[in-house]
């Protein structure tokens, strides 16, 4: 849609694309500090034991090693929700928990000073499955946490803190249901986020109570905040963001790789650099939650939901840091996607002995409705309800609510998202493939091809709280203080591009600050999708005030008003009378000139991302082939064509639609051990297989900002895999319910190969 | 998979050990190392000092922390990602795979090689990734454009399905792979 902006929706190129394409943008391990040691992790090969001794005094030895510690000689730091976790521990709780820390003056010697560090151990039982875990007789992880139930709630999110969704009458909802399916579904195949950068973290520490590190994150500001209160509120930190090589959610929790570089910093007074290897990265950073849910549904002939009751049982590895925010906003977004009066959702979180769970892209929403939606078709099935139709029915409209993830209710303000979801279905020739359930959109021999479709949204749109400072300098150039960091999205690039428009400078005359917490205001960083409107929202203000303030200073000077003025290209004009004019210079060559925005928590709006995705399945081998996805959404406004292209294609990685097709970790739930924790045996996803993507996205404007926009990139991996699961039941002519659908699936769904047994 | 390339590297290593070790019984001078990144000849001695090849290193790690070249990225460390990709020679290689006392003699060309950094003229490929943003977080860019490079020298006119084959061996999690075809098509065509 062409408009009148000068930059917002043009294709511009990124702020520091020059720098990714010569080699010149320094990501975290490219930094070098002057006395730079470097820091490994000793970790336990046993998923649950008690630490009886340490020697380490061979290893103390080894020439070059600057610091050992234990569980017995660092501070009571702990991280978790709630605090139980510690930095260190007496117990290890998965193959791959942390036992000791050791700095040296090279990395090979810090290697090396691992294999002469004993540990004797006191094996305990361990337990990897979670209805196994919640039996009475079941290992415990914590003594906090009996029965290994995670505490729910979400202090930050507020008293109310979203755990459920229990609303209407039950009995009333399903007596009014046409059919009621029930079953129990899971999406517990951890696929793994792995952003190509490993985590790690580069730590100075100044006694007495003084930390800097230099972080990988999306959202560096909140490093700073998360390790206040790790560090027992204690110690004065301060966090240095820069160029991140991926998160997609994962590094947003990083406190334990942060603070073991800072322990390591403490004991030696040297600047400590800590990078996980890709294997650590793999087996011992964090993971999708697991999903499990038993669950029932009511549905009328036209399609309407009645009820919907469930237990959903989450797993989230040997701790939870954001589990229980997860489930916050999954029960919020399941809301969004389903409008039912009658909810009856329980939550479960267990705790087992396998690495940790944390943020991926999708944020409980996926994870729900990965296990939800199967359920949902069964139903749609036996009423014979086309699934496009039903889930274009049944998505948010304006007039619609639901408890978002503090508990209170809202009331949706946005875009009626139908004609987004008609232009997909029609880009997509939906209409013309779909053939009715289990039945598949063509046969040619061994090959059928079957086609789904799924639906995300969430009012993390407008989530949490961000800050920005605007400085507008005589030269006519103008800084943007704004605590983000580059981790893929284009956001930062995006919010220069908005104070360019609101200040109508051309981009290259703006620059932006490092991401130094000691300098910018408060940001809670890119997530959720929240870039777009709320941290865009803070920069928009900060620059309109900025521009108000400037305005202030040259009204007497042109004798006119404040609001008689605008600003082109750094000089400053009456609206009337264009030719009276100065330039931004004549406010005082000794002089900046600062504005300040905020942005305060909005969860009146929701985006919206529908995916319709073309299998074909060989049903001789049970490869399957994802031949084409088309994703439909409406952004209000596109603010960088390239970067939402990139936003939008990411749907299949990162823990996405592949994680239906063929992405998973392997656990041995006999030994607690990750099987596939290396780039070669995970499987991913090569150029040489790449289906056809469309991309749909409207522009009806949103009552967002002055650029009517919302963000996306978030939840485009979420709608996928089920999508997926649909297409192959669908192309094979019977239900398939477990991810992925690796051939050996395929196969035992069409009784070609023995249960159990392998193709 | 991964422990038999691991264990080659590792086989090779113990091999460039055991050679060292013999080499300085024999002779008092230490043995050097000789090639040249981005056109600029390098001396290494071999040993373990800041300045110097250890027999273990790869020849990711000499480039980025001996010769301070970190444009070239390490993200698997195991040969499987293309993250490290280089020139050696004018032929794309993994750079964490190839130890660094087997490129004595060798030409090397790191992503800081390309166009013409002094001039600050970037080279059409480069700038083909500004144009169509074919990146997003850009840790592996780097990678994707050497190998690129190596393809383009090869085979200046390469089908959209000869660059995907080229590039199959680079993990990119953002999936920027639509825009990095549509870049080095563009780029491709520019050479035509």
């Amino acid at each position: 849609m062409a408009n009148a902006y000068r930059y917002i929706g043009k294709a511009t190129p990124r702020k520091d694309a020059t720098e990714i394409v010569t080699g010149g943008a320094k990501y975290l391990n490219d930094i070098k500090l002057p006395n730079m040691i470097y820091g490994k992790v000793l970790r336990s090969p046993h998923p649950h034991a008690l630490i009886k001794r340490v020697d380490k005094s061979k290893a103390e030895r080894l020439n070059g090693v600057e610091a050992i510690l234990t569980w017995e000689d660092v501070p009571d730091w702990r991280g978790g929700t709630p605090r139980c976790t510690r930095v260190l521990d007496h117990k290890v709780r998965y193959v791959g928990d942390a036992v000791a820390l050791v700095a040296a003056t090279r990395e090979e010697i810090a290697t090396e000073a691992l294999h002469l560090i004993n540990v004797e151990y006191e094996l305990l039982p361990a337990v990897f499955d979670m209805e196994e875990a919640l039996k009475p007789v079941a290992p415990q992880l914590y003594d906090e946490f009996p029965g290994n139930v995670v505490t729910p709630g979400v202090p930050f999110f507020g008293p109310k803190s979203l755990r459920e969704v229990v609303m209407g009458d039950m009995e009333k909802g399903f007596a009014e249901a046409d059919v009621i399916t029930e079953g129990t579904f899971g999406y517990e195949n951890i696929p793994n986020p792995i952003p190509a950068e490993p985590p790690g973290a580069i730590a100075l520490w100044e006694e007495p109570n003084k930390v800097t590190l230099w972080v990988s994150n999306q959202a560096s500001y909140m490093d700073k905040v998360t390790l206040f209160h790790a560090m027992g509120r204690k110690v004065e930190v301060r966090t240095i963001g820069g160029p991140c090589g991926g998160s997609f959610g994962s590094k947003f929790m990083s406190w334990q790789v942060q603070c073991y570089a800072a322990l390591l910093s403490k004991a030696t007074g040297k600047p400590v650099k800590l990078i996980f290897t890709k294997e650590e990265h793999m087996a011992a950073f964090t993971l999708r939650p697991a999903s499990r849910m038993k669950a029932r549904v009511g549905m009328k002939k036209d399609g309407t939901v009645t009820a919907v009751s469930g237990k959903w049982l989450i797993d989230t590895g040997y701790y939870s840091m954001t589990t229980q925010s997860q489930v916050a906003v999954g029960c919020g977004e399941v809301q969004i996607m389903v409008r039912c009066a009658n909810w009856d959702l329980k939550s479960v979180i267990v705790c087992t002995n396998r690495n940790a769970s944390g943020i991926v892209r999708g944020f409980g929403g996926q994870e729900l409705k990965c296990t939800l939606i199967p359920l949902l078709s069964l139903a749609m099935e036996k009423l014979d309800i086309d699934p496009f139709q039903f889930l274009k029915k049944n998505y948010v409209k304006p007039g619609d609510g639901y408890f978002w993830r503090d508990g209170i209710w809202y009331t949706y303000r946005g875009v009626d998202y139908t004609k987004a979801m008609e232009e997909g279905a029609e880009r997509f020739g939906w209409k013309e493939k779909w053939m009715g359930w289990l039945k598949p959109t063509a046969v040619d021999g061994t090959q059928r091809r079957g086609i789904g479709v799924g639906v995300h949204g969430n009012a993390d749109v407008g989530e949490d709280a961000s800050e920005a400072y605007v400085r507008l300098h005589p030269d006519g150039t103008a800084m943007l203080y704004s605590c983000v960091t580059e981790h893929g999205t284009g956001q930062p690039s995006n919010f220069v591009k908005m104070v360019a428009e609101v200040l109508q400078i051309p981009m290259e005359r703006i620059s932006l600050t490092p991401s130094d917490s000691m300098i910018n205001p408060y940001e809670f960083g890119p997530a959720g999708s929240r870039g777009t409107y709320a941290i865009g929202s803070a920069v928009i203000t900060a620059a309109e005030d900025a521009k108000k303030n400037l305005f202030e200073i040259i009204a007497p000077l042109l004798e006119a008003k404040p609001s008689d003025l605008d600003t082109v290209d750094g000089f400053i004009f009456v609206k009337s009378h264009p030719e009276k004019k100065l330039p931004w210079k004549a406010m005082g060559v000794n002089r900046t000139c600062l504005g300040y925005g905020r942005f305060e928590p909005d969860y009146t709006l929701s985006n919206c991302m529908m995916t319709f995705v073309e299998v074909e399945v060989d049903t001789e081998t049970g490869n399957v082939t994802l031949l084409r996805v088309v994703n439909a959404t409406d952004v209000g406004q596109i603010i960088d064509p390239h970067g939402l292209e990139g936003q939008l294609n990411g749907c299949l990685g990162s823990a996405g639609i592949d994680s239906a097709l063929f992405e998973e970790m392997i656990l041995d739930r006999c030994t607690g051990h990750m099987l596939n924790a290396n780039l070669i045996d995970y499987k991913w996803r090569t150029f040489s297989q790449l289906p056809v993507i469309d991309n749909v996205a409207l522009e009806t404007p949103f009552a967002s900002h002055r650029f009517h926009a919302v963000g996306v990139g978030e939840m485009t991996t979420s709608p996928g895999p089920s999508a997926v699961l649909m297409a192959v039941s669908n192309a094979v002519g019977t239900w398939l319910h477990e991810y992925p659908v690796t051939p050996e699936r395929v196969l035992k769904a069409l009784g070609k190969v023995a249960k159990g047994g392998a193709a | 998979m991964t422990v038999a390339i691991l264990r080659w590297r590792d086989e090779r290593r113990d091999m460039a050990v055991k050679t060292v070790k013999k080499t300085s019984k024999k002779a008092v001078e230490k043995r050097r190392i000789c090639f040249t990144v981005n056109g600029q000849p390098y001396e290494l001695e071999e040993g373990s000092g800041a300045h110097q090849v250890d027999p273990a290193h790869t020849l990711a790690h000499t480039l980025r922390e001996t010769l301070g070249l970190t444009g070239t990225k390490v993200s698997c460390d195991h040969g499987a990602c293309g993250a490290c990709t280089v020139l050696m020679d004018e032929k794309a290689v993994l750079s964490c795979t190839i130890l660094t006392v087997e490129c004595d003699g060798k030409g090397i060309i790191t992503i800081e090689g390309l166009g013409d950094p002094r001039a600050r003229k970037l080279d059409p490929l480069q700038q083909a990734f500004i144009d169509h943003t074919a990146f997003q977080c850009g840790f592996c860019t780097p990678g994707i454009i050497m190998s690129t490079k190596a393809l383009l020298h090869e085979n200046p006119s390469p089908t959209e399905e000869e660059v995907k084959e080229a590039l199959s061996g680079h993990f990119c999690r953002c999936i920027s792979h639509y825009q990095v075809i549509k870049a080095v098509m563009a780029a491709s065509k520019g050479v035509r």
